[in-house]
Protein backbone atom coordinates (compact mmCIF):
# COMPACT_ATOMS: atom_id res chain seq x y z
CA UNK A 1 0.00 0.00 0.00
CA UNK A 2 1.70 3.37 -0.75
CA UNK A 3 1.84 5.96 2.11
CA UNK A 4 1.49 8.74 -0.89
CA UNK A 5 -2.53 9.61 -1.77
CA UNK A 6 -2.55 11.36 -4.78
CA UNK A 7 -5.69 14.09 -4.98
CA UNK A 8 -6.85 14.37 -8.41
CA UNK A 9 -9.59 16.71 -7.96
CA UNK A 10 -10.29 18.36 -4.32
CA UNK A 11 -13.56 19.21 -5.17
CA UNK A 12 -14.38 15.25 -4.57
CA UNK A 13 -12.98 15.52 -1.53
CA UNK A 14 -14.84 18.69 -0.08
CA UNK A 15 -18.56 16.94 -1.77
CA UNK A 16 -17.76 13.95 0.41
CA UNK A 17 -17.81 16.04 3.91
CA UNK A 18 -21.13 18.03 1.74
CA UNK A 19 -22.43 15.03 1.46
CA UNK A 20 -22.30 13.59 4.87
CA UNK A 21 -23.68 17.13 6.05
CA UNK A 22 -26.49 17.65 4.18
CA UNK A 23 -27.16 13.84 4.28
CA UNK A 24 -27.22 14.43 7.86
CA UNK A 25 -29.51 17.57 7.87
CA UNK A 26 -32.09 16.53 9.98
CA UNK A 27 -30.25 14.36 12.47
CA UNK A 28 -28.10 17.28 13.57
CA UNK A 29 -31.03 19.43 14.01
CA UNK A 30 -32.85 17.37 16.10
CA UNK A 31 -29.83 16.47 18.59
CA UNK A 32 -29.50 20.27 18.69
CA UNK A 33 -33.02 20.67 19.57
CA UNK A 34 -32.58 18.76 22.82
CA UNK A 35 -30.66 21.51 24.43
CA UNK A 36 -29.58 24.49 21.92
CA UNK A 37 -31.67 25.73 18.71
CA UNK A 38 -32.23 22.84 16.92
CA UNK A 39 -31.21 24.88 14.03
CA UNK A 40 -27.44 23.09 13.79
CA UNK A 41 -27.94 20.80 11.06
CA UNK A 42 -30.42 23.24 8.85
CA UNK A 43 -27.20 26.03 9.01
CA UNK A 44 -24.93 23.35 8.28
CA UNK A 45 -26.73 21.86 5.77
CA UNK A 46 -27.05 25.92 4.01
CA UNK A 47 -23.39 26.81 4.53
CA UNK A 48 -22.03 23.30 2.95
CA UNK A 49 -25.17 23.33 -0.08
CA UNK A 50 -23.66 27.52 -0.76
CA UNK A 51 -19.74 25.17 -1.34
CA UNK A 52 -21.70 23.11 -3.70
CA UNK A 53 -22.79 25.22 -5.68
CA UNK A 54 -19.31 27.30 -5.81
CA UNK A 55 -17.50 23.95 -6.69
CA UNK A 56 -19.56 21.96 -8.75
CA UNK A 57 -17.91 20.46 -11.63
CA UNK A 58 -14.67 22.57 -11.57
CA UNK A 59 -11.32 21.64 -11.10
CA UNK A 60 -9.85 22.29 -7.95
CA UNK A 61 -6.64 21.76 -5.76
CA UNK A 62 -7.79 20.45 -2.82
CA UNK A 63 -6.67 23.71 -0.97
CA UNK A 64 -8.61 25.39 -3.14
CA UNK A 65 -11.88 24.02 -2.57
CA UNK A 66 -11.27 23.92 0.87
CA UNK A 67 -10.82 27.37 0.73
CA UNK A 68 -14.32 27.58 -0.80
CA UNK A 69 -15.89 25.83 1.56
CA UNK A 70 -14.30 28.00 4.22
CA UNK A 71 -15.70 31.13 2.34
CA UNK A 72 -19.08 29.32 1.87
CA UNK A 73 -19.33 28.87 6.35
CA UNK A 74 -18.00 32.72 6.69
CA UNK A 75 -20.71 33.78 4.21
CA UNK A 76 -23.32 31.75 4.18
CA UNK A 77 -23.71 31.32 8.23
CA UNK A 78 -23.10 33.91 10.80
CA UNK A 79 -23.37 32.57 14.36
CA UNK A 80 -20.88 30.52 15.95
CA UNK A 81 -20.74 27.65 13.43
CA UNK A 82 -19.67 29.77 10.36
CA UNK A 83 -16.03 31.40 11.65
CA UNK A 84 -15.85 28.55 13.91
CA UNK A 85 -15.84 25.84 10.86
CA UNK A 86 -14.68 28.63 8.58
CA UNK A 87 -11.11 28.32 10.13
CA UNK A 88 -10.97 25.28 10.85
CA UNK A 89 -11.48 24.89 7.16
CA UNK A 90 -8.78 27.91 6.54
CA UNK A 91 -6.55 26.18 8.04
CA UNK A 92 -6.61 22.75 6.80
CA UNK A 93 -6.63 24.71 2.72
CA UNK A 94 -3.55 27.04 4.02
CA UNK A 95 -1.59 23.84 4.82
CA UNK A 96 -2.39 22.01 1.92
CA UNK A 97 -1.45 24.49 -0.64
CA UNK A 98 -0.52 23.10 -4.49
CA UNK A 99 -0.37 19.90 -3.38
CA UNK A 100 -1.88 16.80 -5.32
CA UNK A 101 -0.55 14.45 -3.06
CA UNK A 102 -0.95 14.09 0.22
CA UNK A 103 1.58 11.92 3.20
CA UNK A 104 0.82 10.96 6.56
CA UNK A 105 3.05 13.83 7.51
CA UNK A 106 1.33 16.13 5.70
CA UNK A 107 -2.44 15.10 6.94
CA UNK A 108 -0.69 15.80 10.31
CA UNK A 109 -0.07 19.21 9.42
CA UNK A 110 -3.21 19.97 7.71
CA UNK A 111 -5.02 19.17 11.06
CA UNK A 112 -2.90 20.69 13.73
CA UNK A 113 -3.12 23.83 11.37
CA UNK A 114 -6.58 23.45 11.02
CA UNK A 115 -6.91 23.35 15.36
CA UNK A 116 -4.35 26.28 15.73
CA UNK A 117 -6.86 28.62 13.47
CA UNK A 118 -9.67 27.91 15.15
CA UNK A 119 -7.63 28.51 18.88
CA UNK A 120 -6.66 31.77 17.13
CA UNK A 121 -10.56 32.74 17.73
CA UNK A 122 -12.36 30.98 20.01
CA UNK A 123 -11.09 30.44 23.69
CA UNK A 124 -12.80 26.62 23.54
CA UNK A 125 -11.56 23.95 25.53
CA UNK A 126 -11.86 20.49 25.62
CA UNK A 127 -14.79 19.51 28.25
CA UNK A 128 -16.48 22.46 27.27
CA UNK A 129 -19.23 20.43 25.60
CA UNK A 130 -18.70 21.33 22.06
CA UNK A 131 -16.87 20.36 18.73
CA UNK A 132 -13.38 20.59 20.09
CA UNK A 133 -14.17 17.63 22.35
CA UNK A 134 -13.99 15.91 18.63
CA UNK A 135 -11.73 17.91 16.76
CA UNK A 136 -8.85 17.96 19.36
CA UNK A 137 -8.37 14.47 20.53
CA UNK A 138 -8.93 13.46 16.64
CA UNK A 139 -6.15 15.82 15.69
CA UNK A 140 -3.74 14.84 18.39
CA UNK A 141 -4.68 10.88 18.12
CA UNK A 142 -3.30 11.41 14.55
CA UNK A 143 0.11 13.06 15.52
CA UNK A 144 0.60 10.03 17.82
CA UNK A 145 0.05 7.77 15.58
CA UNK A 146 2.60 9.62 13.19
CA UNK A 147 4.91 9.31 16.38
CA UNK A 148 4.71 5.93 16.77
CA UNK A 149 5.34 5.27 13.64
CA UNK A 150 1.92 3.81 12.14
CA UNK A 151 1.21 3.46 8.58
CA UNK A 152 -1.11 6.08 7.19
CA UNK A 153 -4.12 3.75 6.92
CA UNK A 154 -3.62 2.77 10.81
CA UNK A 155 -3.28 6.42 11.73
CA UNK A 156 -6.94 7.55 9.88
CA UNK A 157 -8.62 4.56 11.89
CA UNK A 158 -6.95 5.63 15.46
CA UNK A 159 -7.88 9.26 14.32
CA UNK A 160 -11.13 8.30 13.61
CA UNK A 161 -12.03 6.11 17.07
CA UNK A 162 -11.14 9.38 19.09
CA UNK A 163 -13.27 11.33 17.11
CA UNK A 164 -16.06 8.98 18.32
CA UNK A 165 -14.71 8.73 21.49
CA UNK A 166 -14.68 12.68 21.56
CA UNK A 167 -18.55 13.30 20.14
CA UNK A 168 -19.19 10.39 23.09
CA UNK A 169 -17.65 12.00 25.57
CA UNK A 170 -19.76 15.13 25.25
CA UNK A 171 -22.84 13.14 26.62
CA UNK A 172 -21.81 13.28 29.58
CA UNK A 173 -20.47 16.83 30.16
CA UNK A 174 -22.42 19.41 31.24
CA UNK A 175 -21.95 22.75 28.52
CA UNK A 176 -19.65 25.14 29.42
CA UNK A 177 -19.94 27.68 26.46
CA UNK A 178 -22.54 28.35 23.62
CA UNK A 179 -26.32 28.62 24.27
CA UNK A 180 -26.71 25.36 25.72
CA UNK A 181 -24.77 27.07 28.63
CA UNK A 182 -27.94 27.95 30.14
CA UNK A 183 -29.92 24.54 30.66
CA UNK A 184 -26.52 23.75 32.96
CA UNK A 185 -27.08 19.97 34.80
CA UNK A 186 -29.68 19.95 32.13
CA UNK A 187 -27.37 19.61 29.42
CA UNK A 188 -25.77 16.73 30.68
CA UNK A 189 -27.28 13.17 28.55
CA UNK A 190 -27.32 14.94 25.68
CA UNK A 191 -24.64 14.96 22.52
CA UNK A 192 -23.00 17.58 21.48
CA UNK A 193 -24.55 18.98 18.06
CA UNK A 194 -20.93 20.52 17.25
CA UNK A 195 -18.93 18.10 18.09
CA UNK A 196 -21.29 15.32 16.46
CA UNK A 197 -21.04 17.45 13.10
CA UNK A 198 -17.54 17.69 13.52
CA UNK A 199 -17.49 13.59 14.04
CA UNK A 200 -19.10 13.29 11.19
CA UNK A 201 -16.99 15.50 9.38
CA UNK A 202 -13.69 14.24 10.29
CA UNK A 203 -14.33 10.73 9.85
CA UNK A 204 -15.00 11.31 6.09
CA UNK A 205 -11.84 13.22 5.57
CA UNK A 206 -10.18 9.98 7.02
CA UNK A 207 -12.95 7.61 4.55
CA UNK A 208 -12.12 9.75 1.55
CA UNK A 209 -8.07 9.61 1.98
CA UNK A 210 -8.42 6.17 2.36
CA UNK A 211 -10.76 5.63 -0.62
CA UNK A 212 -7.71 6.94 -2.94
CA UNK A 213 -5.17 4.92 -1.20
CA UNK A 214 -3.94 1.90 -3.72
CA UNK B 1 -50.15 25.82 17.90
CA UNK B 2 -50.58 28.27 15.38
CA UNK B 3 -47.85 30.76 16.25
CA UNK B 4 -49.88 34.41 16.34
CA UNK B 5 -47.75 36.38 14.88
CA UNK B 6 -47.16 39.03 11.82
CA UNK B 7 -45.21 37.59 9.65
CA UNK B 8 -44.75 35.98 6.00
CA UNK B 9 -42.37 33.38 5.99
CA UNK B 10 -40.91 32.54 9.93
CA UNK B 11 -37.46 32.05 7.71
CA UNK B 12 -37.24 35.12 6.10
CA UNK B 13 -38.00 37.49 9.04
CA UNK B 14 -34.85 39.35 9.47
CA UNK B 15 -35.27 40.15 5.50
CA UNK B 16 -38.72 41.09 5.86
CA UNK B 17 -38.49 43.42 8.36
CA UNK B 18 -35.09 45.32 6.65
CA UNK B 19 -37.62 46.17 4.05
CA UNK B 20 -39.83 47.55 6.44
CA UNK B 21 -37.14 49.77 7.76
CA UNK B 22 -35.83 50.92 4.60
CA UNK B 23 -39.13 51.67 3.37
CA UNK B 24 -39.86 53.62 6.63
CA UNK B 25 -37.19 55.65 6.75
CA UNK B 26 -35.35 56.83 3.84
CA UNK B 27 -33.58 59.28 5.60
CA UNK B 28 -31.70 57.24 8.04
CA UNK B 29 -30.96 54.06 6.07
CA UNK B 30 -29.84 53.49 2.95
CA UNK B 31 -28.67 49.46 1.31
CA UNK B 32 -25.33 48.45 0.46
CA UNK B 33 -24.24 46.17 -1.82
CA UNK B 34 -24.88 43.79 1.28
CA UNK B 35 -28.05 42.36 1.84
CA UNK B 36 -27.66 41.90 5.58
CA UNK B 37 -25.86 45.82 5.98
CA UNK B 38 -27.37 48.98 6.43
CA UNK B 39 -25.90 52.44 6.46
CA UNK B 40 -26.72 56.27 7.17
CA UNK B 41 -27.05 57.95 3.54
CA UNK B 42 -24.64 60.55 4.07
CA UNK B 43 -21.80 58.56 5.01
CA UNK B 44 -18.57 57.75 4.33
CA UNK B 45 -17.33 61.28 5.77
CA UNK B 46 -14.41 62.28 4.32
CA UNK B 47 -12.03 62.67 7.32
CA UNK B 48 -14.54 61.58 10.20
CA UNK B 49 -14.06 57.95 11.98
CA UNK B 50 -16.81 55.80 10.73
CA UNK B 51 -18.65 53.78 13.65
CA UNK B 52 -20.14 50.40 12.92
CA UNK B 53 -21.72 47.73 15.01
CA UNK B 54 -23.86 44.46 14.71
CA UNK B 55 -25.42 41.90 16.05
CA UNK B 56 -28.23 39.38 16.38
CA UNK B 57 -31.72 40.22 15.12
CA UNK B 58 -34.46 40.18 17.37
CA UNK B 59 -33.65 43.19 20.10
CA UNK B 60 -35.04 46.08 17.76
CA UNK B 61 -34.59 49.10 17.79
CA UNK B 62 -31.29 47.30 18.25
CA UNK B 63 -28.85 47.55 17.06
CA UNK B 64 -29.96 49.15 13.01
CA UNK B 65 -32.03 51.92 15.19
CA UNK B 66 -29.36 53.14 16.16
CA UNK B 67 -28.14 54.36 12.96
CA UNK B 68 -28.14 57.70 11.99
CA UNK B 69 -26.36 61.01 12.39
CA UNK B 70 -23.71 61.17 15.06
CA UNK B 71 -24.51 57.52 16.33
CA UNK B 72 -24.28 54.86 14.46
CA UNK B 73 -22.73 54.80 10.48
CA UNK B 74 -23.23 51.15 9.33
CA UNK B 75 -24.75 48.21 10.77
CA UNK B 76 -24.01 43.96 9.72
CA UNK B 77 -27.64 42.66 10.41
CA UNK B 78 -27.77 38.74 11.49
CA UNK B 79 -30.90 36.14 11.87
CA UNK B 80 -32.27 36.48 14.93
CA UNK B 81 -30.05 35.94 18.45
CA UNK B 82 -27.36 34.84 16.21
CA UNK B 83 -24.09 36.87 15.03
CA UNK B 84 -23.65 38.51 11.58
CA UNK B 85 -21.09 37.34 9.16
CA UNK B 86 -17.81 38.55 9.45
CA UNK B 87 -18.62 39.36 5.47
CA UNK B 88 -21.28 41.81 6.80
CA UNK B 89 -19.40 43.26 9.44
CA UNK B 90 -16.24 43.65 7.02
CA UNK B 91 -18.68 45.47 4.10
CA UNK B 92 -19.90 47.96 7.19
CA UNK B 93 -16.29 48.70 7.99
CA UNK B 94 -15.64 49.86 4.18
CA UNK B 95 -19.09 51.21 3.56
CA UNK B 96 -18.04 53.35 7.08
CA UNK B 97 -14.90 54.45 6.61
CA UNK B 98 -13.89 58.11 5.22
CA UNK B 99 -10.39 57.49 5.73
CA UNK B 100 -9.84 58.12 8.87
CA UNK B 101 -10.56 54.29 10.34
CA UNK B 102 -13.62 52.95 11.56
CA UNK B 103 -14.59 52.13 15.15
CA UNK B 104 -16.69 48.99 15.78
CA UNK B 105 -18.43 48.70 18.83
CA UNK B 106 -20.06 45.73 19.89
CA UNK B 107 -20.98 43.07 21.99
CA UNK B 108 -19.50 40.29 23.99
CA UNK B 109 -20.59 37.35 22.42
CA UNK B 110 -18.45 34.54 21.01
CA UNK B 111 -19.57 34.71 17.47
CA UNK B 112 -19.82 38.64 17.28
CA UNK B 113 -16.10 38.47 18.86
CA UNK B 114 -15.14 35.74 16.49
CA UNK B 115 -16.73 37.56 13.69
CA UNK B 116 -15.68 40.85 13.91
CA UNK B 117 -12.17 39.29 14.94
CA UNK B 118 -12.11 37.93 11.46
CA UNK B 119 -13.61 40.95 9.76
CA UNK B 120 -10.77 43.37 11.04
CA UNK B 121 -8.00 41.15 9.50
CA UNK B 122 -9.45 41.16 6.39
CA UNK B 123 -10.40 45.01 6.56
CA UNK B 124 -6.44 45.89 7.32
CA UNK B 125 -5.78 43.25 4.18
CA UNK B 126 -7.79 45.65 2.35
CA UNK B 127 -6.16 49.48 3.57
CA UNK B 128 -8.53 49.98 6.37
CA UNK B 129 -7.96 50.13 9.44
CA UNK B 130 -10.04 49.15 11.97
CA UNK B 131 -9.76 49.53 16.05
CA UNK B 132 -12.94 48.07 18.31
CA UNK B 133 -14.35 48.56 21.94
CA UNK B 134 -16.34 45.52 23.17
CA UNK B 135 -19.32 46.33 25.30
CA UNK B 136 -19.74 44.03 29.04
CA UNK B 137 -21.76 46.18 31.22
CA UNK B 138 -23.88 42.78 32.30
CA UNK B 139 -23.36 42.96 35.83
CA UNK B 140 -25.02 39.40 36.15
CA UNK B 141 -23.05 37.83 33.44
CA UNK B 142 -19.65 37.29 35.72
CA UNK B 143 -17.82 38.66 38.63
CA UNK B 144 -15.93 42.01 38.31
CA UNK B 145 -13.12 39.91 38.34
CA UNK B 146 -13.76 38.33 35.56
CA UNK B 147 -15.22 41.73 33.34
CA UNK B 148 -13.86 40.19 30.21
CA UNK B 149 -16.52 37.66 30.32
CA UNK B 150 -19.07 39.86 30.78
CA UNK B 151 -22.21 40.00 28.33
CA UNK B 152 -23.14 43.63 26.73
CA UNK B 153 -26.72 44.54 27.20
CA UNK B 154 -28.01 47.94 26.49
CA UNK B 155 -25.03 49.61 27.72
CA UNK B 156 -23.39 49.04 24.24
CA UNK B 157 -26.55 52.16 23.48
CA UNK B 158 -24.38 54.91 25.92
CA UNK B 159 -21.44 52.96 24.16
CA UNK B 160 -22.85 54.18 20.39
CA UNK B 161 -24.00 57.45 22.07
CA UNK B 162 -20.48 58.72 23.22
CA UNK B 163 -18.62 57.08 20.48
CA UNK B 164 -21.09 58.43 17.55
CA UNK B 165 -20.94 62.26 19.33
CA UNK B 166 -16.96 61.70 19.60
CA UNK B 167 -16.81 60.71 16.24
CA UNK B 168 -19.13 63.64 14.82
CA UNK B 169 -16.72 66.14 17.21
CA UNK B 170 -13.74 65.20 14.88
CA UNK B 171 -12.48 62.71 17.08
CA UNK B 172 -9.40 60.87 15.63
CA UNK B 173 -10.12 56.84 16.05
CA UNK B 174 -7.73 56.74 19.31
CA UNK B 175 -9.87 59.63 20.44
CA UNK B 176 -13.02 57.54 19.57
CA UNK B 177 -11.97 54.27 20.67
CA UNK B 178 -10.87 55.94 24.51
CA UNK B 179 -14.31 57.91 25.14
CA UNK B 180 -16.13 54.95 23.74
CA UNK B 181 -14.21 52.66 26.37
CA UNK B 182 -14.18 55.06 28.77
CA UNK B 183 -18.54 54.69 28.48
CA UNK B 184 -18.60 51.25 28.45
CA UNK B 185 -16.01 51.07 31.46
CA UNK B 186 -18.54 53.60 33.62
CA UNK B 187 -21.51 51.67 32.69
CA UNK B 188 -23.25 48.58 34.23
CA UNK B 189 -26.26 47.09 33.45
CA UNK B 190 -28.35 44.30 35.03
CA UNK B 191 -31.91 42.70 33.56
CA UNK B 192 -34.98 41.04 34.98
CA UNK B 193 -37.31 38.55 32.82
CA UNK B 194 -40.68 37.49 33.60
CA UNK B 195 -41.19 35.28 30.26
CA UNK B 196 -39.70 34.05 27.70
CA UNK B 197 -39.91 34.78 23.67
CA UNK B 198 -40.07 33.13 20.97
CA UNK B 199 -37.92 32.48 17.61
CA UNK B 200 -40.90 32.65 14.96
CA UNK B 201 -38.04 30.02 12.74
CA UNK B 202 -37.84 27.60 16.44
CA UNK B 203 -41.86 28.02 16.93
CA UNK B 204 -41.78 27.42 20.43
CA UNK B 205 -40.30 29.04 23.91
CA UNK B 206 -36.39 29.34 24.02
CA UNK B 207 -36.63 28.61 28.04
CA UNK B 208 -39.35 28.82 30.48
CA UNK B 209 -40.22 31.13 33.33
CA UNK B 210 -42.70 29.82 35.46
CA UNK B 211 -46.03 32.03 36.09
CA UNK B 212 -45.42 34.13 39.35
CA UNK B 213 -41.68 34.17 39.12
CA UNK B 214 -38.96 36.52 37.73
CA UNK B 215 -35.68 35.77 36.96
CA UNK B 216 -33.21 38.05 38.08
CA UNK B 217 -29.78 38.68 36.01
CA UNK B 218 -31.24 36.63 33.00
CA UNK B 219 -29.71 37.85 29.63
CA UNK B 220 -30.57 39.11 26.26
CA UNK B 221 -30.90 36.02 24.42
CA UNK B 222 -32.12 34.31 28.09
CA UNK B 223 -28.85 33.37 29.12
CA UNK B 224 -29.45 32.23 32.83
CA UNK B 225 -29.64 34.94 35.61
CA UNK B 226 -28.65 34.59 39.50
CA UNK B 227 -31.54 33.22 40.36
CA UNK B 228 -35.55 32.60 40.09
CA UNK B 229 -37.62 34.48 42.94
CA UNK B 230 -41.24 35.14 43.46
CA UNK B 231 -42.04 37.97 41.32
CA UNK B 232 -41.86 41.48 43.03
CA UNK B 233 -43.46 44.61 43.44
CA UNK B 234 -41.60 47.34 40.94
CA UNK B 235 -40.06 48.79 44.11
CA UNK B 236 -38.83 46.18 45.67
CA UNK B 237 -37.57 45.02 41.98
CA UNK B 238 -36.03 48.37 41.50
CA UNK B 239 -34.08 47.32 44.91
CA UNK B 240 -33.36 44.11 43.99
CA UNK B 241 -31.54 45.28 40.81
CA UNK B 242 -29.96 48.49 41.84
CA UNK B 243 -28.17 46.00 44.99
CA UNK B 244 -25.74 44.38 42.73
CA UNK B 245 -24.80 47.36 40.31
CA UNK B 246 -24.22 49.95 43.40
CA UNK B 247 -22.24 46.54 44.63
CA UNK B 248 -19.58 47.30 41.85
CA UNK B 249 -18.29 51.05 43.84
CA UNK B 250 -18.36 53.00 40.70
CA UNK B 251 -21.71 55.04 41.54
CA UNK B 252 -21.99 57.21 45.06
CA UNK B 253 -23.06 59.81 46.68
CA UNK B 254 -22.23 63.05 44.41
CA UNK B 255 -22.20 60.85 41.15
CA UNK B 256 -23.41 61.97 38.46
CA UNK B 257 -25.30 59.28 35.68
CA UNK B 258 -27.31 58.33 33.01
CA UNK B 259 -30.13 56.25 33.81
CA UNK B 260 -31.28 53.93 30.69
CA UNK B 261 -34.32 51.48 31.62
CA UNK B 262 -35.21 49.33 28.43
CA UNK B 263 -38.17 46.74 28.23
CA UNK B 264 -37.30 43.60 26.65
CA UNK B 265 -40.69 43.70 24.41
CA UNK B 266 -43.44 42.67 25.97
CA UNK B 267 -43.38 45.53 28.74
CA UNK B 268 -45.76 48.15 28.69
CA UNK B 269 -44.22 51.29 28.76
CA UNK B 270 -46.67 52.52 31.29
CA UNK B 271 -44.90 49.95 33.55
CA UNK B 272 -41.34 50.90 32.66
CA UNK B 273 -42.17 54.34 33.84
CA UNK B 274 -43.84 52.90 37.58
CA UNK B 275 -40.31 51.31 37.12
CA UNK B 276 -38.52 54.17 36.43
CA UNK B 277 -40.29 55.92 39.32
CA UNK B 278 -38.49 53.65 41.77
CA UNK B 279 -35.21 53.39 40.43
CA UNK B 280 -35.37 57.77 40.55
CA UNK B 281 -36.42 57.30 44.26
CA UNK B 282 -34.09 55.15 45.11
CA UNK B 283 -30.77 57.39 43.18
CA UNK B 284 -32.57 60.08 45.00
CA UNK B 285 -31.92 58.69 48.70
CA UNK B 286 -28.26 57.69 47.63
CA UNK B 287 -27.52 61.31 46.46
CA UNK B 288 -26.77 59.90 43.11
CA UNK B 289 -27.82 62.52 40.57
CA UNK B 290 -29.75 61.49 37.73
CA UNK B 291 -28.54 63.81 35.12
CA UNK B 292 -30.17 62.43 32.28
CA UNK B 293 -33.09 59.35 31.82
CA UNK B 294 -33.79 57.12 29.21
CA UNK B 295 -36.83 54.94 29.91
CA UNK B 296 -38.44 53.34 26.85
CA UNK B 297 -38.08 49.94 24.58
CA UNK B 298 -34.44 50.54 23.79
CA UNK B 299 -33.04 47.17 23.37
CA UNK B 300 -35.54 44.41 23.62
CA UNK B 301 -35.74 40.21 22.68
CA UNK B 302 -38.07 39.68 20.88
CA UNK B 303 -41.61 39.41 23.16
CA UNK B 304 -39.76 38.62 26.50
CA UNK B 305 -41.67 40.52 29.03
CA UNK B 306 -39.04 42.75 31.69
CA UNK B 307 -37.12 45.33 32.23
CA UNK B 308 -33.38 46.37 32.44
CA UNK B 309 -31.10 49.03 34.28
CA UNK B 310 -28.40 50.47 33.00
CA UNK B 311 -26.39 53.18 34.82
CA UNK B 312 -23.51 55.01 33.67
CA UNK B 313 -21.31 57.40 35.74
CA UNK B 314 -20.47 60.62 34.36
CA UNK B 315 -17.40 62.86 33.87
CA UNK B 316 -17.11 66.09 31.96
CA UNK B 317 -16.19 64.04 28.59
CA UNK B 318 -18.74 61.96 29.10
CA UNK B 319 -21.59 64.29 29.89
CA UNK B 320 -20.36 66.86 27.25
CA UNK B 321 -20.88 63.08 24.63
CA UNK B 322 -23.77 62.07 26.05
CA UNK B 323 -25.36 65.31 25.68
CA UNK B 324 -24.79 66.13 22.12
CA UNK B 325 -27.61 66.17 19.50
CA UNK B 326 -28.36 62.32 17.68
CA UNK B 327 -30.92 61.74 15.25
CA UNK B 328 -31.78 57.84 15.01
CA UNK B 329 -34.56 55.64 14.95
CA UNK B 330 -33.96 54.63 18.44
CA UNK B 331 -33.00 58.12 20.03
CA UNK B 332 -33.42 61.29 18.92
CA UNK B 333 -32.34 64.13 20.69
CA UNK B 334 -31.26 67.85 20.30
Amino acid sequence: MSEVVVIKNGVDVVDDLINVIVSNRDYLSEIDGAIGDGDHGINMAKGFNICKKRIDGKQLTLSEALAELSDSLMEGIGGSMGPLYGCIFTGWSDSVQGKTELTKEDVQAMLANGMSELQDISPAQKGDKCLVDTLFPATDSFAQAVKDGKTFKEALNIMKDAAAKGRDSTKDLVAKIGRASRLGERSRGVLDAGATSCCLLVTQLADSIEARMN
Amino acid sequence: MKLNRIINDPDLVVEDAIEGYVAAHPELFAKTDHERVLKYPAIPQKGKVGIVTGGGSGHEPAFLGYVGKNMVDAVAIGEIFSSPTAGAFLDAMKASDGGAGVACLYGNYAGDNMNVKMAVKKAAAAGITVKTVVANDDVASAPITEREKRRGVAGEILMWKVGGAAAAAGYDLDGVIGAAQKAIDNCRSIGVGLSSCIIPAVGHPNFNIDNGMMEVGIGHHGEPGINVVPLQPANEMAYTMLEPILKEGIFEAGSEVVVLVSGLGATPTMELYIYYAEVDRILKEKGVKVHRSYVGNYFTSLEMMGVTLTMMKLDDELKKLVDAPVHSLGMVQG
